[in-house]
C-alpha cells in the first residue's frame, strides 16, 4: 500500500499506450482501439449460453462443483439498513457455513460497505476469508472523482483485501472511454494490495458489444477482476453476459500472459443456476479459472441453496431450508 | 485443483421397447414381409436392436393398393379439416413420446440425445402442426382456387434425420390429400416402426400411411411401381440421379433433396465466437451427416489463422462419445459403410497435401467412431473441397475479396446450403444473392423451421420442403 497514487495512474497510463502502440493516450485512441474488437452477434451469445446451460452435472461432478461453488462465493450485504449485528453474522455464517458438516469450504469473502470493513475484519479474525469492499460511491458511482477515491482509501484503510469499484457508466455510454478509463487507474492506484473488481453494471451497458468493450477497458486500466453488476439494477448476472466476459478474460490472457477474474453478481441463486456457471468457465475460458482467485459469485442467499444441495448429496434426502442455519440476509444481491 | 469432470449422464432407455423383429405397416396392420429379413444395429455398441423385414416387390405393390384405395375411398373425400384433426393428433401424439422417440432415435442412429431431444423430435412435431394447419387451407395458399393431390405418393428417405425426414415427407403429402408409401433407410428404420405405430394411436384410416422397411432394391420397387404418382426422395444425389433417370418418361411428379458441399463464408468483421459456434454447429451437429452442412469453411485470409486456432480451440471442449448421454456433442457415425467412407475421403485428403487436425478424444473400443477433424491448406481441387463427405469432416479453404468467396462458393455441382458470417447487413444481402444455394443463413448455421422452404440448386436437387412452396411439390400442376 506504499505506492504512490499518481505514479500508478501514469503506470497505467504508460502500459496502455504501449499496448496500443500510441504515443499519446487519447479518448480517439481508445475508441478506434475498443470498436475495433470483433461484434457480438446477440442470438449466436444467447444460443451458446443456453446450450451451456443443457449441461447435466451429476453425482461426484456435483458434489465438485458444489463445493467449488462455495469456495468462490462473495457472501454479500449492501444495504442501507446493515448493521455491525448483521455484518458479524455473515462474518459467522462465512467462517462456519454449515455447522452440522464442519468439512463444508468456506466462501471466498464477505463483501460489504467501506464503513463495514472494519466490523467484518474484526469479526473474521485472521481466517483466510477476504473482506472486500464496494467503493467509488456504489452503486450509482455519481460522484467526483477525489470523492470515490476517498471512498476507495477510506476502506483500504480499514483492512480492506478486496475493493468492488463501479465504472462511471455516463461517462462510457457517452463516448469518453477515456474518463473510465483514468477513473478505473486512480482507484487501482489507491488500492495498494487490494485487488480491485470493476463493476461494469452491464443492465445499464445493455448491448453485448458494450460489455465486450467495458471489459477490455476494464482490463487495460488495471483491474484484476471484471465483474457483472452491483446488484442494484435488473438485468445482473445473465449467463450471455458472463460469457462475453469470459471471453474477454481468455483472449486478453492470450494477449498479455495476465489471468484476470470475472464475477458474475447478483441474480445467481440456486445451485443448478451456479454450476451452469461453473460448466461455462471451464468451457469457454478453461479450468485455469475454476479457482476463486479468479472467478467468484457475487451472492448472498445461492449459499444457502448449495448447503440444502450439499446435504442432500451427503445424506440422500432433501431437508427443509428451515434446518440451513441462515444469518446471510433475506434479500439476495 | 483437479479438472470439471463431467460424470455420466445417461438417459434411460427403460422408456423404449423394441421388438426382436418388425414386421412392415401395410393397411393399418404389421404383415411380415415376403423378402429376407436383415439387421438393425446400434452404431455406436455394434448391438443388433432387432430384426427387420425386407420389403420386396409384391410387399409394395400390397402397399400401393392400400393407399390407393385409402386414397379413392377415404383420404381424398374427407374434408381438408378432418385431414388436419388426424394431423393435429399425430403431432400431439409426437410431443406426448418425444422422449420414447428422442431415446429410440439416438439408439438406433447413433446421434446424441442432446440433439433428438432438442432438434429432432420437437421439429418432426413441429412438421405436423404446421401442415395440420394448412390441410384445410389450400385454397388459400396462392397454388390455384381448388388445388388438387397426386394421389398416391411414394417417399424414400435417409437415415440421417429419420424420423425428421419421415416428417417433411409425410406431413406434407398427407395436409395435401396424397397417401403415401414410405421406406426408411435400412440402418435406421425403428422410429419410422414407431411413427407406424402413433398412426394406429391416432386412428389415421388405414392404408393412408403405409411403412415398408428395406433397401435398395425395395426402394426401386417403389420407384418403378406404376400405380405410384409421385416420388419424393432425399438422400444421396448418385441415388437421386437413378431414380430421375427411372422416371424419366412417366407421368410421376418427383421431388429431390440430395447431396450437398455447402460453403460456410466468413467476412474478417464477423462476431468472431459465434462464428466459431456457428462454424461448429455447421459441420459437427448430427456428426457431420447433413445434407446441407457447412463442410467447406471459406475464411477470408487476413482472420483465417486467428479463426483455425479459436475453432481448434473450440473443438477441445466437444464431447464425443455414448449418443444417450445427456454432455454428448457429437455422437456415433451411423454404420461401418459410412465410417469407411470418411476415413478413406480423410486419407485423400491427407494425400492431397492438406493438414489434418482433429481433436485427439479417446473414443470407445466399440461401435463407429470418428473424430472431429479439420481440413487446413485445402484449395478447390481438392478431393475433400469437392465431394460430399457426410461426417466430422471440416476443409478450411481462404480467399481474399467477397468475389472469391461467391466463385468458390459456387464453384461445385452442388447448391444446397451456404453461411455468411459478417456484421454488415448490405454485404449479407449482396452475399445471399450472388450465392446459387437453396438456403442461405447469416449469422447462423442448420437452423430448420417447417414454415421454412429447404431444398437445392444444381446437384442438390429440386423441388421445396417446407413452407407453402413445400406444398406445391404435393399439389398437381403447382409444382
Amino acid at each position: 500500500m506504499s505506492s504512490a497514487p499518481a505514479d500508478a495512474a501514469v503506470d497505467a497510463t504508460a502500459r496502455a499506450r504501449d499496448f496500443l502502440g500510441v504515443t499519446r493516450l487519447t479518448n480517439a485512441a481508445l475508441t478506434t482501439w475498443l470498436h475495433g474488437l470483433p461484434g457480438v452477434d446477440q442470438v449466436g451469445c444467447e444460443a451458446r449460453a443456453a446450450g451451456l446451460g443443457t449441461r447435466s452435472i451429476k453425482n461426484d461432478s456435483k458434489r465438485w462443483a458444489i463445493d467449488l461453488a462455495i469456495s468462490m462465493i462473495d457472501l454479500t450485504t449492501l444495504e442501507g439498513a446493515d448493521t455491525v449485528g448483521r455484518v458479524r453474522g455473515l462474518a459467522a455464517k462465512a467462517l462456519t457455513p454449515d455447522p452440522t458438516d464442519l468439512s463444508t469450504p468456506r466462501p471466498a469473502a464477505v463483501c460489504v460497505y467501506g464503513d463495514m470493513v472494519a466490523a467484518a475484519k474484526e469479526a473474521l479474525g485472521d481466517s483466510d476469508v477476504k473482506v472486500a469492499a464496494v467503493a467509488t460511491v456504489f452503486p450509482s458511482g455519481r460522484a467526483s472523482v477525489p470523492v470515490k477515491l476517498l471512498d476507495t482509501k477510506d476502506a483500504v484503510a480499514a483492512g480492506a483485501d478486496e475493493i468492488d469499484m463501479v465504472i462511471d457508466r455516463g461517462a462510457f455510454l457517452s463516448g469518453n472511454y477515456l474518463e473510465v478509463f483514468n477513473q478505473i487507474a486512480k482507484v487501482k492506484a489507491v488500492c495498494g494490495a487490494a485487488r480491485l473488481k470493476v463493476i461494469m453494471e452491464t443492465g445499464e451497458l445493455v448491448t453485448y458489444d458494450n460489455v465486450r468493450r467495458a471489459s477490455w477497458l476494464s482490463m487495460l486500466a488495471g483491474g484484476d477482476f471484471i465483474k457483472t453488476s452491483t446488484g442494484k439494477i435488473s438485468p445482473a448476472a445473465t449467463l450471455p453476459v458472463t460469457l462475453i466476459m469470459l471471453e474477454a478474460v481468455r483472449d486478453w490472457r492470450d494477449v498479455t500472459g495476465e489471468q484476470i477474474g470475472v464475477k458474475p453478481a447478483g441474480g445467481i441463486r440456486t445451485s443448478k443456476d451456479a454450476v451452469k456457471f461453473l460448466v461455462a468457465v471451464n468451457e469457454v475460458a478453461g479450468e485455469d479459472w475454476l479457482d476463486n482467485h479468479y472467478f467468484r459469485f457475487g451472492a448472498s442467499s445461492l449459499l444457502n441453496d448449495l448447503l440444502l444441495q450439499r446435504q442432500k448429496l451427503r445424506t440422500g434426502v432433501y431437508s427443509s431450508a428451515v434446518y440451513i442455519a441462515d444469518d446471510s440476509p433475506s434479500t439476495a444481491y | 485443483m483437479p479438472t470439471f469432470e463431467y460424470a455420466p449422464a445417461p438417459e434411460s432407455r427403460a422408456v423404449v421397447d423394441i421388438a426382436s423383429s418388425y414386421g412392415l405397416f401395410i393397411n393399418g396392420e404389421w404383415v411380415d414381409g415376403h423378402g429376407t429379413t436383415f439387421k438393425t444395429v446400434n452404431p455406436a455398441s455394434e448391438e443388433v436392436l432387432a430384426d427387420i423385414h425386407e420389403g420386396d416387390a409384391s410387399d409394395v405393390d400390397l402397399a400401393v393398393k392400400a393407399a390407393r384405395t385409402a386414397y379413392s375411398r377415404v383420404w381424398s373425400r374427407m374434408s381438408g379439416a378432418d385431414r388436419g384433426k388426424y394431423l393435429f393428433r399425430i403431432a400431439r401424439l409426437l410431443q406426448e413420446r418425444a422422449r420414447e422417440f428422442a431415446v429410440l432415435e439416438s439408439l438406433d442412429n447413433g446421434k446424441p440425445i442432446k440433439e433428438t431431444r432438442d432438434v429432432d423430435i420437437p421439429l418432426a412435431a413441429a412438421h405436423f402442426f404446421y401442415h395440420a394447419g394448412w390441410a384445410d387451407k389450400l385454397g388459400h395458399a396462392g397454388l390455384g382456387p381448388d388445388p388438387q393431390p397426386y394421389g398416391v405418393v411414394g417417399q424414400v428417405i435417409p437415415w440421417n434425420f429419420p424420423l425428421l425426414m419421415l416428417s417433411w415427407k409425410i406431413a406434407p403429402a398427407l395436409a395435401t390429400g396424397n397417401t403415401v408409401v414410405l421406406k426408411p433407410a435400412e440402418t435406421t428404420p425403428l422410429t419410422a416402426l414407431l411413427f407406424a405405430e402413433v398412426c394406429q394411436q391416432a386412428d389415421l384410416p388405414p392404408g393412408v400411411v403405409n411403412i415398408v422397411t428395406g433397401a435398395r432394391e425395395t426402394g426401386q420397387a417403389i420407384v418403378d411401381h406404376p400405380d405410384i404418382d409421385k416420388i419424393a426422395f432425399t438422400g444421396s444425389t448418385g441415388v437421386g440421379k437413378m431414380i430421375a433417370r427411372s422416371i424419366a418418361g412417366t407421368r410421376k411428379g418427383v421431388t429431390l433433396e440430395l447431396g450437398g458441399k455447402g460453403a460456410n463464408i466468413v467476412f474478417d468483421d464477423a462476431p468472431i465466437d459465434q462464428t466459431v459456434e456457428g462454424i461448429v454447429r455447421g459441420i459437427f451437429f448430427n456428426q457431420g451427416h447433413v445434407c446441407c452442412a457447412g463442410s467447406r469453411l471459406l475464411v477470408q485470409e487476413s482472420i483465417a489463422e486467428e479463426v483455425t486456432r479459436r475453432l481448434q480451440r473450440r473443438l477441445a471442449t466437444l464431447r464425443v462419445g455414448d449418443p444417450l448421454d445427456k454432455n454428448t456433442d457429437v455422437g456415433a457415425i451411423n454404420s461401418r459403410a459410412q465410417l469407411d467412407k470418411i476415413t478413406q475421403l480423410s486419407e485423400a485428403g491427407e494425400a492431397e497435401g492438406a493438414q489434418r487436425w482433429d481433436n485427439g478424444c479417446p473414443l470407445p473400443d466399440k461401435g463407429f467412431w470418428f473424430r472431429p477433424t479439420v481440413f487446413s491448406g485445402v484449395t478447390q481441387t481438392h478431393r475433400i473441397a469437392q465431394e460430399e463427405i457426410f461426417g466430422p469432416v471440416l476443409s478450411v479453404l481462404t480467399f481474399r475479396t467477397p468475389q472469391e468467396a461467391v466463385a468458390k462458393a459456387n464453384n461445385t455441382p452442388y447448391g444446397l446450403s451456404a453461411g455468411i458470417w459478417t456484421d454488415k447487413g448490405s454485404r449479407i444481402l449482396w452475399t445471399a444473392d450472388q450465392l446459387k444455394a437453396g438456403v442461405v443463413w447469416a449469422n447462423t448455421f442448420n437452423q430448420f423451421d417447417p414454415t421454412s422452404p429447404f431444398g437445392g440448386y444444381k446437384e442438390s436437387g429440386y423441388g421445396r420442403e417446407g413452407g407453402r412452396h413445400g406444398l406445391a411439390g404435393y399439389l398437381k400442376g403447382s409444382n
